[in-house]
């Protein structure tokens, strides 16, 4: 489980995050949504640490994760996997370089037992025959499920997804959707998603926790979603033309 | 001058991160050779050109200027030799090496910035030690290889010049680059090598290392590591043949 607690987070003060308090649980997806610029990143990096906070607390499980020095934090730190809004693949290595690279990094396995690993991570994301390919080859889809399998690789118990639908087609964002949501119930992670996709809302919304200008404005599951009576929510929510007339048809 | 003051303070901060303990020395140790080649072997041709052509225009720039019966032929040999070993595969050499190592570097490093080097961060890597030290390591120990390649082919480049537009014999040649011959010179050669190495890689990897924004600012941050890279290389020549050869 990860708690964050009353964060602030401001870049050459301006606020960006305020009083942010939230808790995410292990084997649930939870979605971070909001409009662009509303601190959904911002959010995300401070959890994982590439941003130091202004004030508040994060805790992964029991252990005060923004106190921690840089060294200390390795360990948390190997327990999380992220996939980032542009895949984030290691453009000199190929696919297979790209999954053994954790591996590599942080265990002592044989080198018969990395390529176990990394081949079962591969397939479980549905990547066959191209462990040789170099991410300058693969479909922005492919690019995400290779992305996918190094974050698994390492079988961590939080895995973070930053945009993990922005530029693919719906087809595609679907499949990648019930992915994330497959593994985080497989391995009972603690999985947290930014998106402000609302077919990933509506597909693997077991948690929503809604963002707007820096503040948590709403919390609350796929289904309450649409029946909200948070003003901004509701304005997001309904924002292109498909939703407004459904809505509108559905009285 | 404040502005200036910070990049330094960074640079030094952005060192210190370089030279922290690495993660995993076999995968360092992998990265290193990667480098070799990468930043080292694929140098190899253009330094071999430019030093056999640099070489032939010495000799013949000695020979034109110094057409005088007084003067041995045998001198045209000496002076290709230690303009070769004193200047040109130390410093020019240097100079060529951060156009085309230092460029490449930032700009490496550059478009690792927007996620990858956070991927990296957020695995619990170094990335500065993981994407720069490698570099240092590799170029320190390549470049010494690369200025005694530069300084045989130049050497071999002024002869065949020499020899082929008839200004000096081959054995006169062969004779002026045996010719009091002070074997400091390689040495000092080559420690001006691993000082220009260590200013190409460290400069340019900050350049990479800090670049804020898109593909505009990369292409910019190549340009700068190129130019204070040569701007460095230019200065501390200047230093170390003032403490190395008073």
């Amino acid at each position: 489980m990860i708690r964050v607690k009353n964060l602030d987070k401001a870049f050459y003060g301006k606020s960006v995050l305020t009083d942010i308090s939230v808790e995410f649980e292990p084997g649930i997806t939870t979605l971070i949504i909001g409009q662009s610029g509303s601190g959904k990143t911002v959010l995300l990096k401070s959890i994982v640490g590439l941003y130091d906070i202004d004030k508040g607390e994060i805790w992964y499980e029991d252990t005060l994760f923004n106190k921690l020095a840089f060294a200390d934090k390795k360990k948390i730190r190997s327990e999380i996997g992220m996939l980032f809004q542009g895949s984030a693949l290691f453009d000199s290595l190929t696919v297979e370089q790209n999954v053994r690279f954790p591996l590599d990094m942080f265990t002592e396995k044989s080198p018969e037992e990395k390529s176990d690993r990394l081949n079962f991570c591969l397939k479980r994301v549905n990547i066959i025959n191209a462990n040789s390919l170099f991410p300058s080859e693969l479909s922005g889809g492919m690019k995400k499920r290779v992305a996918i399998a190094r974050a698994i690789s390492l079988n961590p118990k939080y895995l973070f997804c930053d945009e993990p639908n922005s530029g693919l087609d719906p087809v595609t964002a679907i499949v990648i959707d019930e992915l994330i949501r497959e593994l985080t119930e497989e391995y009972s992670m603690t999985t947290i998603v930014n998106t402000h996709d609302m077919n990933s809302v509506m597909e693997i919304g077991e948690k929503i926790v809604f963002i707007s200008e820096g503040r948590k404005c709403w919390e609350g599951d796929k289904n309450e979603v649409l029946n909200s009576d948070c003003k901004p929510l509701n304005d997001f929510v309904f924002a292109n033309s498909l939703a407004k007339k459904i809505k509108a048809d559905a009285g | 001058m404040i502005r200036f003051l910070t990049q330094v303070g960074l640079y030094f901060q952005f060192l210190k991160k370089v030279f922290s303990k690495p993660e995993k020395a076999s995968v360092y140790y992998r990265q290193t050779m990667t480098e070799f080649v990468s930043l080292g072997l694929t140098s190899v041709g253009i330094i071999s050109i430019v030093s056999f052509f640099m070489g032939a225009v010495i000799t013949l720039q000695t020979a034109y200027n110094t057409e005088n019966p007084i003067y041995p032929t045998y001198l045209i040999g000496l002076g290709c030799r230690d303009s070769i070993i004193l200047e040109f595969s130390s410093t020019v050499a240097a100079l060529i090496l951060a156009g085309k190592v230092g460029s490449n570097i930032a700009g490496e490093i550059g478009t690792m910035r927007t996620e990858q080097i956070d991927a990296l961060e957020i695995m619990g890597i170094n990335s500065a030690s993981y994407l720069v030290l490698p570099k240092i390591i590799a170029t320190l120990l390549f470049n010494p290889i690369l200025t005694l390649i530069s300084i045989s082919i130049g050497i071999f480049g002024g002869w065949a010049a020499g020899t082929l537009s008839g200004v000096v014999t081959s054995e006169n040649f062969i004779y002026g680059i045996q010719y009091a011959f002070i074997p400091y010179y390689i040495t000092y050669s080559l420690i001006k090598t691993l000082f220009f190495a260590f200013i190409i890689t460290s400069v340019s990897s900050f350049q990479g290392y800090y670049v804020n924004g898109g593909s505009l600012e990369v292409g910019r941050s190549s340009t700068k590591a190129v130019v204070y890279s040569s701007v460095l290389i230019l200065m501390f020549n200047v230093i170390l043949t003032q403490l190395l050869l008073s």
